[in-house]
């Protein structure tokens, strides 16, 4: 009696304090119940999940809220595009807002290892924020891609790969516009431009005509030909560098027949 | 009234439960990056500390020593303070969903701060009666906060600093609580 004495009254003590807590807390937790809006989840799942930021929103998580309580948009991420956009709008109850159109990166470089000098070797880190800081970079033209491949690795989509001339080759099928390889290019030389649109100037170079014909056999040296045979007016010339208006532009070519350096291509 | 007065105030300066008697240490070193979440930290360990001080008191003297189950002392105390704790989680997530955010982690890991089972230990060692449980709770709490906020205070600063390399981060914040356990012995002498 007395073994059973010294068992069962502790295992009874513990066990019992056990079920008063868990009782308290199992009223606590309906208690004190948070309301979530269902939807959030909802949304939640039908994004990419990536957390990748392009919304403007610090992850998926905050962009669903932020669509749900109807502060963003819910063709907000540029990741999802329609597909998403369409499952959001359906969660949400709204139409018509979804659209197809999405900005891809570009790079609006075209000095490859042939066509645009070097000024000196860069046997540093293999970065390109790395290489600016010197002078700049390896390249003559300091508006150019450098080619350390900076944008490669700060792809989370594999959309960007080297080429074998030394710059890297974005693939648009894969990108997702989420502007990070922009964020992170201290030349500022990727572009977002719309994937409907195919014409594009492919240099980033505001230096001088003379000055950039010295570099690079490919940069744009304002001449201002392509303005002048261009049937929209869709071109112009400013900064010594020609720029594409892609809203009047109708992809016609004409202005990369005429241009006398190949900068303009169809990208 | 002197003599709760000498116990509340030993618990903040003299047996300071973090720089005396080194509880609680993780929080310690987690929460104090800044001052606002170090004070949040701060208010949620009083509420706990005092909470479960008065259970687990009740429960020494009304269940374990009767019964005479005082071996069962640890498991029994951990038992209410990670109910506690899970109760407390519940409660800030309805009301302040922001310290909500801001405590993150931390708020469970109240659940396995030494300086909560520590306290409750004392309290019974000390053969305190209710009402000096109760000041000794929020003296060791208001001590913790003071001394987690000290850190954040000093931390803040640090980090505008050119701190070598080695040092960056929790090592120099290891020497800086060294040196901060070092002034707190003063209250002793």
């Amino acid at each position: 009696m007395d073994y059973f004495r010294d068992i069962a009254v502790p295992v009874l003590s513990v066990g019992g304090l056990g079920l008063i807590f868990g009782a308290i807390l199992a009223v606590a937790d309906k208690l004190f119940v948070v309301k979530q809006d269902s939807r959030v989840e909802e949304v939640l799942e039908a994004l990419p999940g990536v957390n990748c930021g392009a919304c403007g929103y610090p992850g998926c998580g905050a962009f669903a809220e932020a669509v749900v309580s109807g502060q963003a948009p819910v063709n907000g991420c540029p990741v999802g595009r329609k597909k998403v956009a369409d499952e959001l709008s359906r969660i949400m109850n709204v139409s018509g807002v979804a659209s197809d159109e999405r900005y891809v990166a570009k790079l609006a470089c075209r000095g490859n290892k042939e066509t645009a000098k070097v000024k000196m070797v860069y046997h540093g880190i293999k970065d390109c924020r790395a290489a600016n800081q010197i002078n700049g970079g390896p390249k003559a033209c300091v508006y150019g891609c450098m080619g350390l491949g900076t944008c490669i690795r700060v792809c989370p989509f594999d959309a960007i790969g080297m080429g074998n001339d030394g710059l890297p080759v974005f693939h648009s099928e894969l990108c997702t516009g989420c502007n990070r390889c922009r964020n992170a290019c201290p030349k500022q030389v990727i572009r977002m431009v719309p994937q409907s649109t195919n014409v594009e100037v492919m240099c980033n170079s505001l230096a001088k005509g003379a000055a950039v014909l010295k570099v690079c056999k490919v940069g744009c040296i304002a001449c201002g030909k392509c303005a002048k045979v261009c049937p929209t007016n869709a071109i112009e010339i400013g900064d010594n560098l020609a720029v594409i208006d892609q809203v009047e532009c109708i992809n016609c070519g004409k202005c990369i027949e005429a241009c006398p350096t190949n900068s303009i291509v169809r990208v | 009234m002197t003599e709760l007065l000498m116990i509340f105030f030993a618990a903040v300066f003299f047996n300071n439960f973090v720089l005396y008697r080194f509880l609680g240490i993780c929080p310690f070193f987690g929460v104090s990056k800044r001052i606002e979440t170090s004070l949040g930290m701060g208010m949620a360990v009083m509420f706990v500390m005092t909470l479960a001080s008065i259970i687990t008191w009740l429960i020494q003297g009304y269940l374990l020593n009767p019964l005479g189950l005082g071996y069962l002392q640890t498991i029994t105390f951990i038992l209410v303070i990670a109910s506690l704790v899970q109760f407390v989680e519940l409660f800030v997530q309805k009301v302040s969903p922001t310290l909500y955010k801001a405590l993150g982690i931390f708020l469970p890991l109240i659940t396995t701060n030494c300086a909560v089972l520590g306290l409750a230990i004392l309290n019974i060692d000390f053969n305190y009666n209710i009402l000096q449980t109760v000041v000794h709770a929020v003296g060791a709490a208001v001590g913790f906060t003071l001394a987690l906020v000290i850190l954040a205070g000093i931390r803040e600063k640090l980090e505008l600093n050119d701190v070598p390399r080695a040092f960056a981060g929790i090592p120099l914040a290891l020497i800086v609580a060294g040196i901060l356990a070092l002034a707190f012995s003063g209250f002793v002498l």
